[in-house]
């Protein structure tokens, strides 16, 4: 079944097609269209979700964490600010184990205010415990919607997963995607059958107790051991989709990896724009490649060593400022991922893109010219450097 | 949809919150939320909500819960959301044929995180509709982290953060009429109570809030022996002593009508409150006879205010 | 399922309940407060009329009832807050000093 949807549609679909118990609802630029299309479904009844319109996101989660919690399969959407706003109970959700799914519409964060997309909003959300995966596409943020109930609700997993994908940039704009056929949706998810939960007639059941020393560590421990988990699972779950659908995801993507020697690593739709600057050099006879990661929580570590392992020189992009005045999160852990590694390639970050900053064709072409000259000189040059800023000086 | 009271038949019922919990000797926390479940009908289950509070962290202490029913804490500002989430899984898993049975939904939250950092949740939760009741037992202060002001203190009370000294004279601020806001909210059920006498007064609101369809609150002073610094043993006593001064006047508004639920024999002056009490110890020092008069005339007005609205 | 009475501090990780949950009411029972006692509230059956004024006003649940009748304490609860005898209007409760009755 083809389709022209915009990204924000695509996610929507996907969840009229979930018909979850509970949806949490609550209006931030650019993710306000999927809780109104969802609003069309309900009152359509083409889904019999209780749908919450909540006065806040911080609302938004605390309904969908407490109806997870009282055996419900809950759903919501965000960006920025508003997941900014949900942080706490971000945390609250993960080390509680309730696996609700969020759809986060990455924007960058105030201040100041801007409504264009970057990272920032996901990436500080990196170590809530929320597993996270990216979408390039339209069809990938459907795809990966559809991913996340039978990854975080696996009893070995019970893990709340966050899909993202790029604002207004894979959310506003038309693509045609293939979607499943909802009987086959509802298969592959499954029923959502806790174990126990508030509302369990049998016995009942204390959530989100005063956790004091003696115990804190050791449930912090299983929620540790569970994102460790989660890495074989999201796996499992890739190859059942791919059963179902034709559609192959893992971990990451590599693009023309087999015999790269210059490489970037990156997230999200910017890797549409770089896969054609990797097509160009590859036709001048420079061996580019790019990394895609998919997957940021939990991290593909050896797995990301291993694929970069042959190659001399690599650039990480990051599309988020960390502040750490040592490159950006993405940068962090790539570098630490390498750090196993017998024989490393050069490595640099670049932060790009921040606010919604447009990054084309020639900038990825200038990235790889510099990786070309650290290749050969063995000199990186400033390790950590941003790109697309108007500057005295140019740099990359 | 009041029911005949009868103390015996009501202590007799199986207890929903259970002893071995952590709250401080004499706390009022324990002897409300008591109170307010045992109004539930035996065959009905409830799930209890909790904000980040004393009463949280002291009757679920892992592996300790105090509840005999499902019970959830979630954090300190988004109790009445949490609540919501709940009985919005509630409709879905009944509309879907996965739950049965009648389940009532019950939140509590101190003053700290009702008056203050939760109004914003409970207020949405309210406009939204939940079938729920909403309980904030008030001690007037944020107990949990040591006795700070909040803005359920009353005028002059000393705490840690409006302390006495040379120039500060305890809270400068009036407290913050919570029930008339919940009441402005037009849901179907309001009261302010307090565990006197039999409990008749206590029981009642709570038993109507259970049993009126749509979000209803309670607003329960809860004296706190550590933070109003009186003996524990005087719990009673100064309860008692709130509302027959008229410093905590017990009414309910059902579908928006006033109406007074207990009317002092005789209105005490208000001395007579906050004499036992060591954080209004400064209002008794020479030189300081306005704040008493200052406090007198503000209960009066209130008072008389509220005769007004319910045409007593 | 994991019962409460087999978490204790010597528990792994491993054998914990996931997030900190409790499948079971109740358990705080098996935690002792008596211990906390400075004070004892001593019951004085042959003077109690069971008009149970005082139950309803322990914080900590530890007046027992059964078949119209008040029970004594369950001094594993009583923290020893005293309230019970200053609601009792017959003098069926006195306080002691110390954390053991008599």
């Amino acid at each position: 079944m083809s389709n022209r949807l915009t990204g924000n549609e695509a996610v929507a679909y996907a969840m009229k097609q979930v018909n979850p118990d509970v949806m949490g609802a609550f209006p931030i630029t650019p993710s306000t269209e999927i809780p109104e299309y969802f609003a069309s479904y309900v009152a359509n009844g083409e889904v019999n979700t209780e749908y919450v319109t909540v006065e806040s996101e911080h609302s938004s989660m605390s309904v969908c964490l407490a109806a997870q919690a009282a055996g419900a399969r809950s759903v919501c959407a965000t960006s920025s600010c508003g997941l900014a706003l949900m942080y706490e109970l971000l945390y609250v959700a993960a080390s509680c184990r309730l696996p609700v799914t969020l759809a986060c519409v990455n924007r960058a964060l105030s201040g100041p205010i801007n409504i264009n997309n970057d990272h920032s909003d996901s990436m500080g959300a990196r170590d809530t415990g929320w597993i996270q995966i990216y979408a390039e596409n339209n069809q990938e943020a459907y795809d990966n919607f559809l991913m996340a109930m039978p990854i975080g609700e696996t009893p070995s997993v019970r893990l709340p997963v966050m899909t993202c994908m790029d604002g207004f940039i894979t959310s506003h704009a038309v693509e045609n995607i293939d979607l499943l056929e909802t009987d086959v949706v509802r298969k592959f998810i499954g029923e959502y059958n806790p174990e126990n939960y508030l509302l369990k007639k049998e016995n009942p059941l204390a959530v989100g107790p005063y956790d004091v020393s003696p115990y804190y560590m050791e449930h912090k421990v299983q929620e540790a051991e569970a994102m460790k988990a989660a890495k074989a699972r999201i796996l499992e779950v890739a190859a059942e989709f791919a059963n179902i659908s034709g559609r192959r995801y893992g971990l990451f993507e590599e693009y023309r990896m087999e015999d790269a020697q210059l490489a970037l690593v990156l997230i999200g739709s910017s890797a549409g724009t770089a896969k054609a600057a990797v097509d160009k050099l590859r036709e001048d006879g420079i061996k580019a490649g790019l990394v895609k990661i998919r997957v940021f929580r939990p991290f593909p570590g050896e797995e990301l060593a291993l694929a970069l392992a042959n190659t001399r020189a690599v650039a990480v992009m990051d599309k988020s400022e960390g502040f750490s005045a040592n490159g950006g999160p993405l940068f962090a852990e790539t570098r630490s991922a390498l750090y196993d590694l017998k024989e490393r390639p050069y490595l640099i970050d670049i932060v790009y893109g921040l606010g919604g900053r447009d990054i084309k064709v020639e900038d990825f072409e200038k990235v790889f010219g510099r990786l070309a000259d650290i290749a050969v000189t063995g000199e990186t040059g400033p390790v950590y450097t941003h790109m697309g800023q108007r500057s005295k000086e140019e740099i990359a | 949809m009041s029911t005949v009271y009868n103390l015996k038949q009501e202590v007799e019922k199986p207890e929903r919150l259970t002893g071995g919990h952590r709250l401080c000797a004499g706390c009022g926390a324990g002897i409300v939320v008591s109170g307010v479940l045992r109004a539930l009908d035996k065959e009905d289950r409830a799930v209890v909500v909790n904000a980040t509070s004393c009463l949280e962290v002291s009757t679920f202490m892992y592996p300790y819960t105090a509840y005999m029913d499902s019970y959830i804490h979630s954090a300190f500002e988004n109790s009445a959301a949490t609540c919501s989430g709940v009985e919005a899984a509630y409709n879905a898993l009944k509309r879907r044929g996965k739950v049965e049975g009648t389940v009532k939904f019950i939140t509590f939250a101190g003053d700290g995180g009702t008056y203050d950092i939760g109004l914003q949740s409970l207020s949405g939760a309210m406009e939204r509709g939940h079938d729920m009741v909403y309980v904030c037992y008030d001690n007037e202060a944020y107990m949990n982290t040591g006795i700070q002001r909040s803005s359920a203190t009353p005028p002059f009370a000393r705490t840690t953060t409006t302390p006495v000294g040379s120039v500060g004279q305890g809270k400068k601020q009036n407290k913050k009429d919570l029930t008339e806001i919940l009441v402005a909210h037009h849901i179907p059920y309001v009261a302010q109570t307090a565990p006197i006498g039999n409990f008749k007064d206590l029981h009642t609101r709570a038993y109507n809030a259970i049993y009126t369809e749509g979000p209803c609150f309670l607003n329960v002073l809860s004296p706190c022996p550590r933070g109003w610094d009186y003996p524990a043993a005087r719990l009673a006593e100064i309860i008692k002593l709130a509302v027959d001064t008229c410093v905590w006047p017990l009414f309910e508004v059902e579908e928006g009508v006033w109406r007074l639920s207990y009317t002092p024999k005789k209105k005490l002056p208000v001395v007579d409150f906050l004499r036992p009490q060591g954080r209004f110890r400064h209002m008794f020092q020479k030189g300081n006879e306005w704040m008493i008069e200052e406090a007198q005339a503000s209960v009066d007005q209130k008072w008389e205010r509220l005769l007004e609205r319910t045409g007593a | 399922m994991i019962c409460a009475k087999d978490i204790n501090e010597r528990t792994p990780w491993q054998d914990l309940t996931p997030g900190g949950e409790i499948y079971e009411p109740g358990t705080a029972r098996a935690f002792n407060t008596g211990a906390w006692r400075t004070h004892t509230p001593v019951f004085h059956p042959e003077t109690c009329k069971h008009c149970m004024l005082c139950v309803p006003f322990c914080p900590d649940n530890a007046i027992p009832v059964k078949d119209g009748k008040r029970l004594d304490f369950n001094y594993m609860h009583c923290k020893g807050c005293g309230i019970c005898e200053n609601v009792c209007p017959f003098p069926a409760i006195t306080m002691v000093s110390g954390g053991v009755a008599r």
